[in-house]
C-alpha cells in the first residue's frame, strides 16, 4: 500500500520513467508491427521460445503411420526456427506418447499443462484420446488448436470454446464423396464399408445425405480390433454392390482389397482420405499379402477413387510440395521417415499453427491465439478455405476427388466445398490455391 | 516405547518362528493392543492427514498423479487380495473397472446424483457383476479360471462399441467433474480429484485390512493353502470363492469410478485388455496379498512411465523414440523384481526389515545360542 504523499509521488515518478522506457523500447523495435520488446507474455512463452505440447501415439495400434505426424510438424517448426522463428522466438514442440490410450492421454496432457506449462496443446491426435482431455484443456483456458481428428465434436463453441479442429471433418468428406458418386455412378448399386465408430458413422451420415437411398444395397461395418472381415465383404458381393465406399483406416482398406481379390469381386472402390494414402496402402498390401514383388502394392491401389484436402504428393510442380520436399530432405530423410501423406499432414498443420501465431501478435496471451483463429485464417496448404470463426471451429471445408494411378493421387475434379448440414449445398471453389511463400514461412 | 521392552527384544527376534511367537504371546497380556478396526482407522486418519498436507504443498500435476495412484490402488488392492489370499486368479479385473466406470458415467450424465453416491452405487453394481461372474468362477481352477476372466476383459469393453447409443461407442461418455462450490473458487481441480480418490482409497484399504484380519480372511488363506483340507474343516469353498470375487470386483468397480473421475471420460480404450494386465503386474510387482504392496505396485504403474519418458527426453533421446522407453523399462523392472524378489517389493521390504531386526540380535547373542 502506498501511504504518504512522498511515496505516492515517487511511485508516480517511477511509473512515468517506466512508461518512457517502454515507449523508447517500442520505438527502437517497432519494425515487427506490434511494437515492444519480446516478453514472457503468457505461460509457455519466453523472450526466446514458444513451448507447445501434444499427445501422439508413438507406440501401439495407432502408431504405424501416425507416428510420423509429430516429427513432420517438428521438422517444419525447426525450419521456421532456423529462418527467424516467430517474431524471433523459436518453437519448442514437446510431444509425448499416449499409446492411443485415453488414460495415458490424460496423464501426459496434465503434465504438459500443469507441470511443463505449455502455451498451447497442438494437434492432439485421436478422437477418444482427445475427447478425454478437451474439457480439462478448456477448463484451464489453454488454446487447444488443430486437433488431429475429423470428428465433428471439436466444433462446439459453447462447451469447448478453446478447441479447434483442422482437417476436413468426416461429414463434409462423406457429402463430397457422396455427391461425386451420385453424379458419376447413376443407377449403380452402392455398398458401404465403414469403421463402426464416430469416424465411419459420420462419414456414412455425409454419404447418405447425397446418395439416393434406393441405390444403397448394403451397409457393412467393421470393428477395428477384428481383422476377420470376410463376412462383410461376402455380404457386399452378395448384395451385388458395383461401387463400394469405404470409410476405413489404411490397414482395413488393404484388408478390404485383399478380401475382394480372394472372392474374385472387383467393384469400383471409393475410399475416404484417412484410409487411402497410396504409399501407406501399397506398403500394407505388400506386407499383408507377403508379396515382395516391386510394384505389387501399387498394382492393387490402381484405380481407387478418393478425396484429398491437401495437394497430392505427385504434383511436383505445386509450390507447397516443393517447399515440403526441401524441408523433408533436410530434417526427415536422415531419420528414414518416408515422405508420405502423414508427413505432408504434419507439415501442413504445422504451417497453420505458425500462421495463427503470427496473427496472434508479437507478445500474445493465450486468448490472443484463440482470438486470432476465431477471426479466421488465410488458406494455407489446404486446397479449400478454413471455416474458422467465433461460431464455427471446424477447419478445412472442402476437398477434390482423385484417382490413384501408379501409386500417386491424380486429381479428377476441382475443389468442392460444403458445410456439415444435411441441406447445405456443395459448390465448386474455383479460386486457385495460393502459392507457398518464397521464404516458406507465412507472412505476419 | 517402554525401557523394559529393550532387553526382551533380542531374545524374541533371535530364535526362529515358534519360540519367538511364544515369547510374543507371553508378553501379550502386558502390552495393550487396540482393536483391529481402531488400529486400521488410526492408520487411515494418519494417512489422510499426511495426504492432506502433502497435496496442498505439491504442484497440481503431482496432485493429479496422486489421484491416479489412488484410483489404481483400489483396483490393485482388490486383485491382490483375490489372488494372494483366496488363491484365485483373475486377468479380467479391468472389466469390473469398466462396469464401475460406465455405471458411474451413466448415472452422472442421466441422473445427476452427488459424486459420492454415484461412487457407492457403481461399486455396488460392480459387486453384483462380480457375484454373477463368481458363480461361474467358483467352478473353475487355475488356467481355466484365468482364461475365463481373460475372456471377460476382452468381451466386456467391446459391448461399449456394440451398443453405441448407450455407451457412446469409441468416443465414450464424458465424465468431467468440477470442484464443488464449498471448497472455494481457487481450489484446484487436481487437488479435489486427489482428495476424492484418496478418501475412497483409504476407506477401501481400511475395509480390506479388516477383512484380511477377520474370519473371512483366515478362511480365504485356508482355502488358498489347501482347498481339500479347508473343505474337510467345514469351510464352504464355493461360497468363499464367490465372496472373494465379489470383494475384488467391488474394489475394481470403485477403482473404475475413481479412474473415470481422474481421467474425465470413460471409453472402451480406457478399459482395454492392457489395463487388466497392468493391474495384475502391479499386484505382482508390489507383492501379492499385501495392501502395502498394492501401494508400491500402483505407484510404479503410474509414476514410472511418465518419469522415464521425461528422463529419456532430457537425456537427449529423440522424442519419437522416447515413447518406447517406459514400455521397455516396465518389462525390465517386472523381470528384475520377479527374479530378485519373487515376493514382490513388499516381500523384499519385509525380508529386509526382518533381516535388519535379526542382525543386531545376532551380534549380541550369536555366541550364546549357537
Amino acid at each position: 500500500m502506498i501511504g504518504s504523499h512522498r511515496e505516492r509521488l515517487a511511485a508516480v515518478a517511477g511509473l512515468a520513467v517506466l512508461c518512457m522506457l517502454a515507449a523508447a523500447c517500442s520505438n527502437s523495435n517497432s519494425s515487427g508491427g506490434n511494437g515492444g520488446a519480446l516478453t514472457a507474455s503468457a505461460p509457455g512463452i519466453t523472450a526466446k521460445t514458444i513451448t507447445i505440447g501434444s499427445h501422439q501415439p508413438l507406440t501401439g495400434i495407432a502408431a504405424p503411420g501416425y507416428d510420423e505426424i509429430a516429427p513432420a510438424s517438428n521438422a517444419y517448426f525447426q525450419y521456421v526456427n532456423s529462418h527467424g522463428g516467430i517474431y524471433g522466438r523459436k518453437i519448442v514442440y514437446k510431444y509425448l506418447n499416449d499409446q492411443y490410450n485415453p488414460s495415458i492421454t490424460s496423464t501426459v496432457v496434465h503434465q504438459l499443462i500443469l507441470q511443463d506449462g505449455v502455451y498451447a496443446i497442438f494437434n492432439g491426435l485421436g478422437t477418444p484420446t482427445h475427447l478425454a482431455v478437451a474439457p480439462f484443456i478448456n477448463s484451464e483456458h489453454v488454446p487447444d488448436v488443430f486437433v488431429a481428428s475429423g470428428c465433428e465434436c471439436w466444433n462446439n463453441t459453447s462447451s469447448l470454446p478453446d478447441t479447434f479442429g483442422w482437417q476436413l471433418d468426416y461429414v463434409r468428406e462423406g457429402k463430397i464423396l457422396g455427391s461425386y458418386i451420385e453424379q458419376h455412378f447413376k443407377g449403380k448399386k452402392i455398398g458401404f464399408f465403414f469403421q463402426d465408430d464416430e469416424f465411419g458413422q459420420d462419414g456414412v451420415k455425409g454419404l447418405s445425405y447425397e446418395i439416393p437411398k434406393s441405390q444403397i444395397v448394403s451397409e457393412q461395418s467393421y470393428d477395428p480390433t477384428n481383422i476377420k472381415i470376410a463376412p462383410q465383404v461376402a455380404a457386399l458381393k452378395a448384395a451385388g454392390a458395383q461401387v463400394v465406399v469405404s470409410f476405413s483406416v489404411p490397414a482395413f482398406t488393404a484388408l478390404l482389397k485383399l478380401n475382394m481379390l480372394g472372392l474374385k469381386y472387383a467393384p469400383q472402390l471409393v475410399v475416404s482420405d484417412v484410409g487411402s494414402d497410396p504409399i501407406t496402402l501399397a506398403g500394407l498390401l505388400a506386407s499383408f499379402a507377403k508379396n515382395k514383388t516391386a510394384g505389387f502394392g501399387n498394382s492393387l491401389t490402381q484405380g481407387i477413387i478418393t478425396d484429398s484436402y491437401l495437394p497430392s504428393l505427385g504434383q511436383m510442380s505445386n509450390s507447397w510440395i516443393t517447399l515440403f520436399t526441401k524441408i523433408y530432405d533436410t530434417y526427415l530423410k536422415p531419420k528414414k521417415i518416408p515422405f508420405d501423406g502423414n508427413v505432408l499432414y504434419g507439415m501442413s498443420v504445422g504451417y497453420t499453427f505458425v500462421q495463427a501465431m503470427f496473427k496472434a501478435g508479437k507478445n500474445p496471451t493465450r486468448q490472443d491465439l484463440i482470438n486470432a483463429v476465431n477471426g479466421g485464417l488465410p488458406q494455407g496448404v489446404a486446397v479449400a478455405p478454413f471455416a474458422y470463426s467465433s461460431s464455427d471451429h471446424n477447419g478445412i471445408t472442402g476437398a477434390y476427388i482423385g484417382t490413384i494411378k501408379d501409386g500417386v493421387l491424380v486429381a479428377d475434379t476441382g475443389v468442392y466445398v460444403t458445410d456439415d448440414t444435411a441441406s447445405g449445398a456443395i459448390t465448386t471453389d474455383s479460386t486457385p490455391q495460393p502459392a507457398a511463400p518464397a521464404s516458406g514461412i507465412p507472412k505476419p | 516405547m517402554l525401557p523394559n521392552d529393550l532387553p526382551e527384544r533380542p531374545s524374541a527376534g533371535d530364535t526362529v518362528s515358534l519360540p519367538a511367537r511364544a515369547g510374543g504371546a507371553a508378553r501379550g497380556p502386558l502390552r495393550w493392543r487396540p482393536p483391529t478396526l481402531a488400529r486400521h482407522l488410526g492408520w487411515a486418519v494418519l494417512g489422510a492427514i499426511v495426504l492432506g498436507l502433502v497435496t496442498t504443498k505439491l504442484s497440481d500435476f503431482r496432485d493429479y498423479e496422486i489421484a491416479q495412484v489412488a484410483a489404481y490402488l483400489v483396483a490393485v488392492a482388490g486383485l491382490s487380495v483375490l489372488i494372494g489370499l483366496s488363491g484365485q486368479i483373475s486377468i479380467g479385473n479391468g472389466a469390473f473397472m469398466a462396469v464401475g466406470g460406465y455405471t458411474s458415467a451413466l448415472i452422472f450424465i442421466h441422473l445427476h446424483w452427488p459424486l459420492v453416491v454415484i461412487a457407492l452405487a457403481a461399486t455396488a453394481v460392480s459387486a453384483v457383476a462380480g457375484a454373477i461372474f463368481g458363480f461361474a468362477a467358483a467352478r473353475l481352477r487355475g488356467p481355466y479360471l484365468a482364461g475365463a476372466t481373460l475372456l471377460l476383459a476382452v468381451a466386456l469393453p467391446s459391448l461399449a462399441t456394440r451398443f453405441q447409443s448407450v455407451f457412446g461407442g469409441d468416443q465414450g461418455l464424458g465424465f468431467f467433474v468440477s470442484v464443488p462450490g464449498f471448497l472455494g473458487v481457487s481450489f484446484s481441480l487436481s487437488r479435489y480429484q486427489a482428495w476424492f480418490t484418496c478418501g475412497f482409497a483409504l476407506l477401501a484399504l481400511v475395509l480390506l485390512a479388516n477383512l484380511i484380519r477377520s474370519r473371512v480372511g483366515r478362511n480365504w488363506r485356508a482355502l488358498r493353502d489347501d482347498e481339500v483340507a479347508a473343505s474337510l474343516a467345514g469351510l464352504n469353498v464355493a461360497r468363499l470363492q464367490i465372496r472373494a470375487f465379489v470383494v475384488s470386483a467391488a474394489c475394481a468397480g470403485l477403482g473404475g469410478v475413481l479412474l473415470a473421475v481422474v481421467v474425465g471420460t470413460v471409453s472402451a480404450g480406457l478399459f482395454a485388455l492392457s489395463l487388466s494386465i497392468q493391474l495384475l503386474t502391479a499386484a505382482v510387482l508390489g507383492g501379492l496379498g499385501s495392501l502395502a504392496g498394492a501401494v508400491w505396485g500402483s505407484a510404479i504403474l503410474v509414476l514410472l512411465p511418465s518419469y522415464l519418458q521425461n528422463q529419456s527426453i532430457s537425456l537427449g533421446i529423440s522424442q519419437a523414440k522416447s515413447g518406447g522407453v517406459p514400455i521397455v523399462a516396465y518389462g525390465v523392472v517386472l523381470i528384475a523384481v520377479m527374479l530378485i524378489f519373487p515376493g514382490g517389493i513388499q516381500g523384499a521390504l519385509s525380508r529386509l526389515y526382518a533381516w535388519g531386526r535379526r542382525r543386531p540380535a545376532g551380534d549380541h547373542q550369536e555366541k550364546g545360542s549357537t
